[in-house]
This record gives C-alpha cells, sequence and structure tokens, in this order.
C-alpha cells in the first residue's frame, strides 16, 4: 500500500484513453481544467473539448444537449461546483430527462485542505444520491477510478463519479473488475462490518488490522457504488457480524452512513455507527491535520467498531 | 433556399389558427395550464414546423433532422399542437393533455412524446440544451440547425447570458433563437418586475446577429428563419414583438391569462372567436 496516486489523476488518464477508441466522447469543464485533469483530454482531442468558462449550469445544460444529440459528456469541475452550485440543471436538464452525461467531480470532501470550507464538499453524495435515474461512484483508489469511468461509458444514463485532490494509497491492481451496484469484501471478519468509500478505505484496512492485534476480526467492505446500492451485502454483513460502521469523507447526514442506515433499518436493524463528518463544514489546513481534526481518521474507525462491541 | 413566392402563407395563417383552437381546447381540457404564452409563441412554431424545419414525423430520430427547444416549457401546448398538426400523434391524444398517463405533461418531456427534443419547464435552461446540439452538430460533421423559443421574462435567469456567451464563443451560426417579446410574465409587466430591458442591445453585445420583426406575422417569421440561415459565425437571435394571449380577445395582454384555464363559457366564447379569426389589438412597436 505504499503507492499514492490522486483518483483525478487516473481520471485524467483513462478519459484520453477512452477517448482514443470512443468518438463519442466529448469533454467540457469550468475553467478548472488542469485541476480536474480533463486538460489532458484538451491536448490529446482540441475538436471535442469544451471550455464553458465559469459557467457550470450553462456546462450542465449544454452537457445535456450534447448528449440528446448522441454524444457522451463528460463534465468536470470540484465537487461543489458540480452538484450543489447545479442542482436544478442536473435534475432537470440531465436526471429527468435521463441523459447520457457524466458528471466527474474532482476535489470532493476535505482533503481539499488550504482553500477551505467553501471549497470542502461534504454534502455531495447526498444530493446525489436523491435524484432519480442518477448513479453514484465513490473509488478507492486510482485503478478503481479508471474501472469505474470506463463503466461509466458503457452505461446509457447519468452518472456522478465522485474524485479527490490528494494522492490515497493504491488499493486494487489495474485488472480488478468494477460491476456498478456491487460491493466489495477486502477482508474477511465476523466480529463487526466496517463499510467504506474513497479515501476512508484504506484507513478501514487499517483499522480492522488494529482490531485484529486485539483479537477482533473485521470485515472490510468497499461500497463505491453508493447507488445502485448493493443492499444484499449490507444485509448479509449485518446477519453475519451483527454491527456495522461506516467511514466516509462526507458529512455522516445523506451519505453512504446514511443509505446504509437505511438498508439495516428497513431489512435487518443492527447498531451502525457512522464515522464522517459529523454536521459541520470543513476549514483550511493541510488534508491530513484536517482528517485528524474531523475524526477521519482509522483510530475513530476502531473506536466507533469497540463502541459498538461493549454494548453487546 | 426558397423565394417568398414559392411559400404558401395563407396556409401558414391557418395552421396557426388551428394551433390556436388546439391549445384553447386543450387547456380547457385539462382545467389547467398557460394559454397565454402559448397563444403568443403559435405563429413562431407553425412557421418553423410547417416551413422551415427539416423534420419528419416518420422518422423523429433521424440523426439528421433540425432540433426544437421550447425554453420556455409552459408553453407546451403550442408545441403538442404543432406536432399533433404535424403528425407525431394523433390529435385526439391533445385532449389528455395533463391526466394521468398522457404522455403530454404540463411540461415537455422528452422520453413520452415523439418530437420533443428537451424537457423543459424549469426556466433558463432551453439555450443551453440548445448550444449542445449544435456543438454536437460540429462534433459529428451534421448540417442539421437548432431553433430554440425563449420567453422574455425567462431572460432574466443567468444561465440565459451564460449560454448567449457560449453560443457566440463557439460561433454556433446553426442555431436560431426566438424571443417572445410579449412584455409580460406572471407579476405583471417584465419591465416593472426587474427590466431585462434592453433586449437588442443586449444581444448584440453578447455577440449575437439580432433582428426584430412582428411575431404574428408568419412572412416576416418566415424571412426571419431564410435570413438566418445566410448569417456565418454567429448565434441569430429574433426579437419577436408579440401580444400574450393573441387570438382571444379577454385573453390579450392581460396578465391573469398566463396560468389559468377559460371555463366552459369562456372557452366557447374564446373558440368562437378564434374561428373568426378576432385580432383586436396589432403588435405594438415599442422598442425591444
Ligand atoms: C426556474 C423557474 N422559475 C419559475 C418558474 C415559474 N414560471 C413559469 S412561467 C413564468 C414566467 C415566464 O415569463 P415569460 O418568460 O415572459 O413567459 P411568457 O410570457 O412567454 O409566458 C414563471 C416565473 C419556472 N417555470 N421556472
Ligand atoms: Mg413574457
Amino acid at each position: 500500500m505504499s503507492q499514492k496516486i490522486a483518483t483525478r489523476d487516473a481520471y485524467g488518464e483513462i478519459l484520453v484513453e477512452l477517448g482514443k477508441k470512443n468518438p463519442r466522447i466529448v469533454a467540457l469543464d469550468a475553467d478548472l481544467s488542469k485541476s480536474t485533469k480533463t486538460a489532458n483530454f484538451k491536448k490529446a482531442f482540441p475538436q471535442r473539448f469544451f471550455n464553458m468558462g465559469v459557467a457550470e449550469a450553462d456546462m450542465m445544460g449544454t452537457a445535456a444537449g450534447l448528449a440528446a444529440a448522441g454524444l457522451i459528456p463528460f463534465a468536470s469541475t470540484f465537487a461543489v461546483f458540480a452538484t450543489g452550485r447545479v442542482y436544478d440543471q442536473l435534475r432537470n436538464s440531465i436526471a429527468y430527462p435521463n441523459l447520457n452525461v457524466k458528471i466527474v467531480a474532482t476535489h470532493a470532501g476535505i482533503t481539499v485542505g488550504e482553500d477551505g470550507g467553501s471549497h470542502q464538499s461534504i454534502e455531495d453524495i447526498a444530493i446525489m444520491r436523491v435524484m432519480p435515474n442518477m448513479t453514484v461512484i465513490v473509488p478507492a483508489d486510482g485503478p478503481e477510478t479508471k474501472k469505474a469511468v470506463e463503466a461509466a461509458v458503457e452505461m446509457d444514463g447519468p452518472v456522478y463519479i465522485r474524485l479527490g485532490r490528494s494522492g490515497v494509497p493504491v488499493i486494487f491492481s489495474e485488472e480488478e473488475p468494477f460491476t456498478p451496484g456491487r460491493g466489495k469484501i477486502l477482508r474477511e471478519g465476523s466480529d463487526i462490518s466496517i463499510i467504506a468509500v474513497g479515501i476512508m478505505v484504506s484507513k478501514a484496512l487499517e483499522a480492522a488490522q488494529t482490531l485484529s492485534q486485539k483479537g477482533i476480526e473485521a470485515r472490510v467492505i468497499n461500497m463505491s457504488s453508493i447507488k445502485p446500492l448493493d443492499q444484499d451485502m449490507i444485509v448479509q454483513a449485518a446477519r453475519e457480524t451483527g454491527g456495522i460502521v461506516t467511514a466516509e469523507e462526507h458529512s455522516i447526514i445523506g451519505g453512504l452512513g446514511g443509505a446504509v442506515s437505511e438498508v439495516t433499518a428497513e431489512r435487518y436493524p443492527v447498531p451502525v455507527k457512522r464515522v464522517g463528518v459529523q454536521d459541520t463544514f470543513g476549514e483550511s489546513g493541510s488534508p491530513e491535520l484536517l482528517l485528524e481534526k474531523y475524526g477521519l481518521t482509522p483510530e475513530n474507525i476502531v473506536k466507533a467498531v469497540e463502541e459498538i462491541l461493549q454494548k453487546r | 433556399m426558397m423565394n417568398a413566392g414559392q411559400v404558401d402563407f395563407n396556409y401558414l395563417e391557418g395552421k396557426a389558427g388551428i394551433l390556436r383552437k388546439h391549445i384553447i381546447k386543450m387547456i380547457g381540457e385539462a382545467g389547467s395550464g398557460h394559454p397565454g404564452g402559448s397563444l403568443s409563441a403559435a405563429d413562431i412554431l407553425t412557421v418553423l414546423y410547417f416551413q422551415v424545419m427539416n423534420v419528419d414525423p416518420r422518422s423523429p430520430k433521424d440523426p439528421d433532422r433540425d432540433r426544437f427547444v421550447l425554453s420556455k416549457g409552459h408553453g407546451a401546448p403550442a408545441l403538442y399542437a404543432a406536432l399533433a398538426e404535424k403528425g407525431y400523434f394523433p390529435v385526439e391524444e391533445l385532449w389528455n393533455l395533463r391526466k394521468i398517463n398522457s404522455p403530454l405533461q404540463g411540461h415537455p418531456d422528452m422520453r413520452k412524446v415523439p418530437g420533443v427534443e428537451m424537457s423543459t419547464g424549469s426556466l433558463g435552461q432551453g439555450l443551453s440544451a440548445a448550444n449542445g446540439m449544435a456543438l454536437a452538430a460540429r462534433v459529428m460533421g451534421k448540417n442539421y440547425r437548432v431553433y430554440v423559443v425563449l420567453g422574455d421574462g425567462e431572460t432574466q435567469e443567468g444561465q440565459i447570458w451564460e449560454a448567449a456567451m457560449t453560443s457566440a464563443h463557439y460561433g454556433l451560426d446553426n442555431v436560431t433563437a426566438f424571443l417572445d417579446f410579449n412584455q409580460l410574465q406572471i407579476d405583471g409587466p417584465c419591465a416593472e418586475v426587474k427590466s431585462p430591458l434592453p433586449f437588442f442591445e443586449k444581444w448584440q453585445a453578447f455577440g449575437w446577429e439580432v433582428m426584430e420583426i412582428d411575431g404574428h406575422n408568419v412572412k416576416e417569421i418566415w424571412e426571419a428563419c431564410q435570413k438566418a440561415m445566410t448569417i456565418k459565425g454567429k448565434p441569430v437571435m429574433v426579437i419577436c414583438r408579440t401580444i400574450k394571449g393573441r387570438g382571444v380577445s379577454f385573453m390579450e395582454n392581460e396578465v391573469d391569462w398566463h396560468g389559468k384555464a377559460p371555463d366552459r363559457e369562456q372557452l366557447e366564447k374564446a373558440m368562437a372567436e378564434l374561428e373568426r379569426g378576432v385580432h383586436r389589438h396589432e403588435s405594438k412597436n415599442s422598442h425591444p
């Protein structure tokens, strides 16, 4: 787990690769192409790249028109601007007509760092998850990002892919397949389940190691496909391990923790603890110190597990 | 390109009259809807669907077809009337407007109605979609054109001006926009609510070729479309002086008829008037 790759870098690479194979792929950006890495695509295919300027609403609407005419547009900007800023455009021009637009947002979560709370999206999963027709994917690392983008091209309909700014440890091999609607068990265990997405997946694996040293065997699940959600895998985890800790770089409201709680409450109630941003905005600081301050650490996952086990 | 002698303007005027009758009957049957803005746009849609656009109801998904986007989606009855008359679906379907299980939603739904190119209803978004379709033509090497109708109140939406920059920046000469300049919105005259004027200078300053016409004169609408096809390197805005509620005396220029249905008696009166083709007002000559 030593190598680190930013998911946005993986996106920049794969989009060019896919662009070579599929002439229907086009890309749009809103004056952040160097940061979102769609600049790579622009360089490779200048005729198929459209800079929309600082006009996110227009970018989403234009993407809708490109899709309506049969192309596969990828629209990218920071997650705050790709979701909340343009909620109604996503809803009415893309999701409602079920148009084939791929929204790939980078700089999600507090690991945006120094830019501060205005730029740290902690509510985008909730915003996108509630929208009918929308697929929502939060890849855990670079290789999974590439597979998710490939899968998005294969799907017909709107897809939201949530990426980060900073490097994250590589978990998967380049060959590891990704299937929308399927979770992935990364570590077996029967004492507790830890379900994580994005940068928290590697932290969940670290937490599981610590727990193992204390004689607690945790099952670790990567739930990158937030929607469609692998409900059966969640129910199975609830049944076989009796408790669940969720971990995400997102508000504990409405994101992975919310989704898992909905499923367990309805189908197999067990204690659930949600590790994530505690209904608060972020702030400036280095990503490392922010993760510490906001409790997005392996230690905090271990603590949540122990809290559940103490009550048994 | 055609010359005016080859165009049957009487036929187009008659068609517009039929569309208006459909609009009123449809909204009357539905018991709700937007007559004012549907009637004001009826002539523009008539000329587009029955003279200008290259569309064929027998192959509604032809990749080379021209596209139409009704950005002011509440004018759906005008669009449905045009599509039914054109042959996309039976005229009888119009009487199911806004009813449960009908494809004819209160606002246009591209997934439910053949011929509807973009789902609209949330104002301010149609020009962006039209630009996307126009850019797609460029990417795919196609020659189709994209037509879009905007409301004047609708241009208070910031996204319209983002999109206006996009059309000009990318030199989208395959985009022709019509502004339904009826000077009214819901809460009153646009100039009083929050003035979007002056239109002419604004669109010009945004890099568009701008024309101004009588939006109820089918010949002027047709001529504007013809001229738009000769403009190279920039998009075209046709400002159409119109009357909200055009064709029904008690609806004309009445802000209250933006979004309500006629009752039985009003319906009969309106239908009788449309039958006679009564026009109480002439288009105003105020500066857009
Ligand atoms: C984003 C949005 N805000 C508000 C509305 C409600 N609404 C429907 S029509 C309308 C007024 C539109 O006026 P105008 O564009 O002038 O249309 P017209 O006069 O041609 O009917 C409003 C505010 C809406 N449909 N979409
Ligand atoms: Mg108006």
